[in-house]
């Protein structure tokens, strides 16, 4: 008699069990507002990524068209997996020194980690993220970029 | 007679089915070669080493800050507890004593991370056993938290958020305000969790007893976490060996004695809540403070052996560090969890069937990359 | 006994008297054929390809996302993409597969689908076939689109598609005896095999509320053993994606495996038509004995919206089940069938017998 009453204790709570998980499918079916879908190529106009996201290394230049690098290569030294050449030149001053500046700031997207070493170690804050995430390209080499702006000098004051 | 001759060989003849490199169910390129006998496992031969990148020989090539973004990579589920194993072994080593605000906001972000890896389990767990919904209601709930990754360290699973001595940078200002959102919303849907599968009559008749590991089994396998809780191993590292601020808040130490697929479910939904506890503990007491100790621009660890583990989502990650005094280590050694618990796949499987295989392999809630590393 | 305004078996008898006079018998039968092959073959195509866009948008709905949304208003023209790109997909030919086999497998599962969809009474007089043995005739060639899944499998020449087809074999097997057990409770009651009596018998109180509790645990065994029958979550262990990769279908590309997709959507429109006209009244309107103005309004629907509505009201039932339920195993799968639905089964057609002997039934 006991089994018997297992039996049937077995199949309705078995029942019951499985109802209890169509409520929650079917609750949300019932409620097409909970959709959580982001249409993204529609909404890249609105898509606002956190500023702290990590989308590729650049390096910010002003209005002037003058960047921070100095050419001191930390950035390139820091960096494990060798995303960063630094190809500097040198350039006399005014006064008649030497001084050491970047002459390219090549920077290797497709291996890049995005480990935040380079603009975590940079001594004058040269470097920064942007929140560019829309890397593909069909031809790897356009991943290489060089990222002092053609032209660029460096800023006034930044040793 | 020739006729049964053949039917005996084919009778005693193995199917050996290849489960992997890819396939649906071993959660990247685990290889499991399956001898069956119809729909029962004879025998289970994982072949790993699809995903060797080698990550302990390139540590010795790389200082002590850019180790950790190679740990990101090991488990990337538990990246941030990962990241912060090194950093542990590292400031143990140079013996230097991190900002309490530091300890506090690695114990959330671990907590945080292992929130989102046992939600990712369930969601993966469901859908290796069908129920394919459970995949979408697990990454919805997840990406909650990876939303808070993003706004504090840059990077949703890889996060690189760690450093020797303290954190790469503070956290957002509104890094509180968006934890706490967070509680205040799952707390609300995880019984969801519980409704769609945890109580399920399917659920349970194919989880229960299935894979059963005993305790002494699991002690002599090396079972840690989750795994090893299920079946009574006590073996939580934030309990027997705090680091971090564990030592400065109360929580409960999943354990069950029955040591099967259930368990080792059910260990998991519990330690979300857990987790959730511990990061009410902290959220609203984080100290303020520097967010990372005064560190030399190059670390040299003074020559020796360092040792430090930690409870990752999976089980205990131990980081081995030989240093000769230079800026890059000597020899680098990760314990790491996935890779003794897949071990034992064969005593587990054996006898059940295919879908057990299955149900087994997912609840070890195994991370190819970390065993491969 | 009044007859509804839509009442098509005088249209249809006008046609085939017309065509017969216009040309010899034997002409005209092979004529109304065609178009009745035609009609059907043009239905089939539409409702697969919307069953398929419904359950798309009624898992994501169910999984809080979007579903197909890009082609057309809704997304709904984007099962035909689907079909134009499968259309295009190269048939991969698979290396020691039995070749006759393999190609023959996709075709006796569609045919098997098509078969089935002969026999439903669609409304009054709309009905390809009315056969007297409808009921018996149905489970027939419903359950022979297996032996389409077996050969899949077995030419496959691939593991995993043998052992979801072995499991298939297993499943259909022991899933038949409890799809033809519920309906032979419905017969009882009825006392008629034939499709379009038992709708017609259905006129005051569907068969579900006339059978009282028997015929509900009849239901409920033949929506989950059809479920099981048509190879669908949580019984799709011929394909259990996570164990078997695809299962029976593994090998399959471009438009066989579009074949076989089709046909499991088909063969839960059959399953629910066949619920629908068994249980539901099939086209029946909702009429309630005596309350005459009430029947009038509902008698306006047509029927075959009446029927359409509760084939998909079934159909949703059954698809909220697969993107619920987690994946039975083969095991539990039997054991669900033989110490389960079988025992219970046959005494709910003992009671069935009981209560019409009785005369309890109204
Ligand atoms: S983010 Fe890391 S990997 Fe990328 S360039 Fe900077 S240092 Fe190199
Ligand atoms: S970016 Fe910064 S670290 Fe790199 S070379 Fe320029 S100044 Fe030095």
């Amino acid at each position: 008699m006991k089994s018997v009453i297992e039996y049937f204790r077995g199949i309705f709570n078995g029942i019951k069990s499985l109802l209890v998980g169509m409520t929650v499918t079917g609750g949300y079916f019932f409620r097409p507002g909970t959709t959580l879908t982001q249409q993204y190529p529609d909404n890249r106009d609105t898509l606002v990524m956190f500023e702290r996201f990590k989308g590729e290394v650049v390096m910010p230049h002003n209005e002037k068209n003058e960047h921070k690098c100095t050419g001191c290569g930390i950035c390139e030294i820091n960096c494990p997996n060798g995303s960063i050449e630094v190809i500097p030149a040198t350039e006399v001053t005014e006064e008649g020194k030497k001084k050491r500046i970047i002459d390219k700031h090549i920077y290797h997207l497709g291996m890049c980690t995005f480990c935040g070493l380079c603009v975590k170690t940079c001594p004058s804050q040269a470097l920064a993220f942007s929140q560019e995430f829309e890397h593909a390209v069909f031809d790897r080499t356009k991943l290489t970029k060089v990222l002092n702006q053609p032209g660029s000098k460096l800023m006034k004051g930044v040793e | 007679m020739e006729v049964k001759e053949k039917m005996g060989r084919l009778e005693n003849e193995e199917y050996i089915i290849n489960m992997g490199p890819q396939h649906p169910s071993t959660h990247g390129v685990l290889r499991l070669v399956v001898a069956l006998k119809g729909e029962i496992v004879q025998r289970v031969e994982p072949h790993i080493g699809y995903i060797h990148r080698g990550i302990e020989k390139m540590c010795e090539n790389l200082t002590y800050q850019q180790i950790i973004h190679l740990t990101d990579r090991m488990d990337y589920l538990s990246a941030h507890i990962n990241n912060e194993a090194v950093c542990l072994t590292v400031e143990k080593a140079l013996e230097i004593e991190v900002p309490e605000r530091v300890k506090y906001i690695r114990t959330i972000m671990s907590e945080l991370t292992r929130i989102q890896s046992h939600q990712l389990f369930w969601a993966t767990f469901g859908m290796d056993l069908g129920g394919l919904t459970c995949f979408f209601y697990g990454l919805r709930d997840r990406e909650k938290i990876l939303d808070i990754f993003e706004e504090s360290c840059g990077g949703r699973m890889i996060v690189s958020y760690n450093t020797p001595g303290g954190l790469m940078n503070d956290i957002h200002p509104n890094f509180q305000n968006r934890v706490k959102e967070f509680l205040k919303y799952f707390r609300g849907v995880i019984h969801e969790y519980d409704d769609l599968l945890t109580g399920n009559v399917i659920f349970q008749e194919r989880s229960k007893g299935m894979g059963v590991m005993t305790k002494e089994e699991a002690i002599a396998w090396g079972l840690t976490g989750p795994t090893g809780r299920a079946s009574g191993f006590s073996c939580d590292i934030r309990k027997h060996n705090p680091y971090s601020a564990y030592d400065k808040v109360t929580f409960r130490e999943i354990l069950y004695t029955e040591g099967d697929v259930f368990h080792r479910y059910l260990a998991r939904m519990e330690e979300m809540r857990e987790s959730m506890n511990i990061i009410d503990q902290l959220i609203d007491n984080i100290p303020e403070g520097p967010f990372t100790a005064k560190m030399k621009p190059v670390i040299k660890l003074p020559e020796g052996e360092y040792f430090q583990s930690v409870e990752t989502a999976r089980g205990e990650l131990g980081v081995y560090i030989v240093s000769d005094g230079n800026k890059n280590p000597y020899r680098v050694k990760f314990r790491s969890p996935n890779f003794v618990n897949l071990a034992p796949l064969n005593l587990m499987a054996r006898g059940s069937k295919i879908a057990d295989l299955v149900a087994i392999g997912g609840s070890l809630d195994l991370i190819i990359p970390d065993i491969d590393r | 006994m009044e007859f509804s305004i839509y009442d098509f078996s005088s249209f249809t008898a006008w046609i085939d008297q017309s065509l017969r006079a216009a040309m010899s018998p034997g002409m005209a039968v092979a004529i109304e054929m065609l178009i009745i092959g035609v009609a059907i073959l043009i239905f089939y195509a539409i409702v697969g390809l919307f069953l398929v866009y419904a359950e798309r948008k009624v898992c994501a709905l169910m999984q809080n996302r979007m579903g197909p949304n890009r082609v057309g208003p809704g997304g709904i023209f984007q099962t035909i993409a689907d079909l134009v790109k499968l259309l295009f997909v190269e048939l991969v030919p698979i290396k020691n597969a039995d070749k006759i086999l393999f190609s023959l497998a996709p075709y006796i599962v569609i045919i098997a689908s098509f078969m089935a969809m002969g026999a439903l009474p669609f409304a009054k007089g709309l009905h390809a076939i009315d056969l007297n043995i409808g009921v018996f005739y149905l489970m027939a060639v419903s359950s022979m689109g297996v032996v389409g899944v077996l050969l899949a499998g077995w030419a496959s020449n691939n593991k995993y598609s043998l052992i979801g087809a072995m499991r298939i074999g297993a499943q259909i097997v022991s899933y038949e005896i409890s799809v033809g057990m519920s309906l032979v409770t419905i017969v009882v009651l009825a006392g008629t095999m034939q499709l379009s009596e038992i709708v017609q018998a259905q006129q005051y109180g569907w068969f579900i509320f006339r059978g009282h509790i028997p015929a509900l645990i009849a239901f409920v065994i033949f929506i989950v053993a059809s479920t099981a029958e048509t190879n669908r979550g949580p019984f799709d262990l011929a394909e259990a994606e996570s164990e078997l990769t695809a299962g029976f279908h593994t090998e399959y590309s471009g438009i066989r495996f579009a074949f076989f997709f089709l046909a499991e959507y088909i063969n839960m429109f059959i399953v629910a038509a066949i619920a629908t006209t068994v249980f539901f009244g099939g086209w029946m309107p909702f009429n309630v004995y005596g309350w005459e103005g009430f029947n009038k309004v509902m008698n306006f629907i047509p029927p075959f919206i009446w029927f359409l509505g509760k084939t998909g009201a079934l159909i949703f039932l059954i698809m909220w089940f697969k993107w619920t339920f987690p994946r039975l195993r083969i095991d539990q799968l039997l054991t669900l069938e033989w110490k389960y639905f079988l025992p219970i089964n046959i005494i709910n057609v003992l009671i069935m017998a009981l209560i019409v002997l009785l005369g309890w039934h109204w």
